[in-house]
């Protein structure tokens, strides 16, 4: 497989997004809102009761279920633009001239994924330094110390959120080839964060110690399982022959 | 020889879509594909440019064999095609839209700026190399979708149905593009319904409906079906001239009025001995036409008979 090959379809994909205004909104704009309201949030509610809203010794428990919310926009902002980036080409009838080149189904699939990839990783991760920074000065004076960066923070932010949303990229690549509307796509690949959220929601519940490192390592071993599993099937899916005579 | 075909077969489940294809296109050829709709012109097309497999026979593109593994990226690196949908990227520019493709057949940026800037100059569309795609005509997006398809210099050009769907000035444009192709003796495969197109631009010909009809140049086509006919009016038909024509043990003679039409392999031979004949039993000839059957006469009669 050549890189270069799949380097050059993701940096005509990047072109054509950076010309959708909507496709960079949905990217920007939810990373960004988190960012910002989640420690003013904790700022407001630290004001409460003469500065002592949320006790000291709540803020760690609390702190990493914040963090755990940027594994559901893993979930979530890949969908907008890896299916414009799929459902798109097969509504422009793109395909198929750039299937006739002289590039193999996985460059091509590859290349589609780095575009997929790239931007909401981006998204995420500078939304998530925003966010560590702003609640770092928010809780160091309740703290008494910097919360951020913490090896926690790291397996949730530079192990799973790249594994889910590979694991987006791919979900959406096998919705890609049952639908033919650009919306359909988004709508069913948005299910994807369901899991994350019941990951979440189970933290809340106690049912998982999501403030765990082995947990959070355990839950980072499944994501990569099913990687491996929608991996295999988006591969079966994006062959040549598929795609032009089976893809609706 | 630069496509060579032999036995070439394709089925989706219980549906024969192409059927037992034996054909070949010679270097500089402009080869053209009639058909109707279903007859497996593009699934042709799909499997010599090894986008889908056969399901049995033989096909080659220049020394490569297609469904071989190892060869079809070496395929696809001497083949340009024009699909039947253009497929451009409507959000770039038509600069962009071949350069990308230029950069997917590594050439490097000097060679793709001056095969951009000749195509598009040729295709007139030079001016508009900076506006969107998604702005252009049907027919300045089919003379894009062409140039793309030109961007590396291929061996051989697939163009499947270029100038369906667009004006007759775009379909004039697009046609001397293509004539303009053959005189620099590229290698052209056509897929079009076009008669008129077929026999104005193609060397050769084939009919195909799944199974292959008939092939051979657009004249020798017009006449392997139905001969020609000559139409002689006389002044007087009469049964001295009936009797004597009978004895030259024609074809097919019909009489209507003063009018006899005969079916007629080669005219020029033919002719002179049966005017001979109504001259010798003393018919005075008013007028003689030729009437040949056309492409169009051809392709339905195959057709028909297909069905």
């Amino acid at each position: 497989m050549r890189l270069s090959k799949s380097w050059i379809i993701a940096s005509k994909d990047f072109k054509i997004f950076f010309k959708k205004k909507n496709i960079i909104y949905s990217i920007l704009v939810v990373p960004l809102i988190i960012s910002f309201l989640f420690p003013a949030l904790i700022e407001f509610e630290l004001g409460k009761n003469g500065g002592n809203g949320i006790p000291a010794a709540e803020l760690p428990i609390l702190l990493p279920a914040f963090t755990f919310f940027y594994l559901i926009l893993a979930g979530m902002v890949p969908t907008t633009i890896a299916s414009y980036s799929l459902v798109g080409e097969k509504v422009e009838k793109s395909l198929e001239p750039l299937l006739a080149t002289p590039t193999t189904d996985s460059e091509i699939l590859l290349g589609k994924g780095i575009a997929a990839f790239i931007p909401p990783i981006g998204a995420i991760l500078g939304g998530a330094t925003i966010f560590m920074i702003l609640m770092d000065v928010v809780t160091h004076g309740t703290l008494g110390y910097y919360f951020f960066p913490n090896w926690n923070a790291a397996i949730v932010l530079f192990l799973m959120v790249p594994l889910a949303i590979i694991m987006s990229v791919e979900w959406n690549v096998i919705v890609s080839a049952r639908v033919s509307d650009v919306r359909v796509a988004q709508q069913i690949g948005i299910l994807l964060m369901l899991p994350f959220a019941g990951i979440y929601v189970a933290g809340e519940l106690d049912l998982i110690q999501l403030g765990i490192t082995s947990n959070l390592l355990i839950i980072a071993g499944i994501l990569l399982v099913v990687d491996l599993l929608l991996l295999y099937v988006a591969r079966a899916t994006f062959r040549r022959e598929e795609i032009l005579t089976k893809w609706k | 020889m630069v496509i060579d075909a032999e036995n070439l077969t394709k089925k989706f489940g219980n549906l024969t879509a192409v059927e037992d294809l034996t054909f070949h296109v010679d270097g500089g050829e402009v080869f053209g594909f009639l058909g109707p709709n279903g007859a497996g012109k593009t699934t042709t097309v799909r499997m010599l440019c090894c986008l889908i497999s056969k399901t049995s026979g033989t096909a080659r593109i220049a020394d490569y064999e297609v469904g071989k593994d190892a060869d079809s990226l070496k395929i696809r690196k001497i083949i340009g095609l024009v699909p039947d949908n253009v497929g451009l990227y409507d959000d770039l520019t038509a600069y962009d839209n071949l350069d990308f493709y230029g950069k997917i057949y590594d050439r490097t940026e000097a060679q793709r700026k001056e095969n951009i800037e000749r195509f598009l100059k040729m295709l007139g569309l030079w001016e508009k190399r900076d506006v969107a795609a998604g702005t252009f005509s049907k027919g300045m997006k089919q003379k894009l979708a062409i140039a793309r398809a030109l961007i590396h210099d291929p061996e051989v050009l697939f163009l499947d149905e270029p100038t369906v769907n667009l004006d007759p000035e775009s379909s004039k444009t697009v046609r001397d593009f293509i004539l303009e192709l053959k005189k620099e003796k590229k290698t052209i495969f056509l897929n079009t319904h076009n008669l008129d197109e077929a026999q104005r631009i193609c060397d050769r010909i084939a009919i195909l409906n799944t199974k292959l009809m008939a092939i051979g140049t657009p004249e020798a086509l017009e006449t392997s079906v139905q001969g020609r006919k000559s139409v002689i009016r006389l002044v007087e038909v009469t049964d001295a001239i009936l009797n004597a024509l009978q004895k030259l043990s024609l074809k097919n003679l019909t009489r209507d009025g003063n009018t006899l039409t005969i079916d007629v392999v080669d005219p020029d031979k033919e002719n002179p001995s049966i005017l001979d004949t109504i001259f010798r039993a003393g018919g005075h000839v008013q007028s003689v036409t030729v009437l040949g059957s056309t492409l169009e006469d051809a392709y339905l009669k195959l057709v028909r008979e297909a069905k």
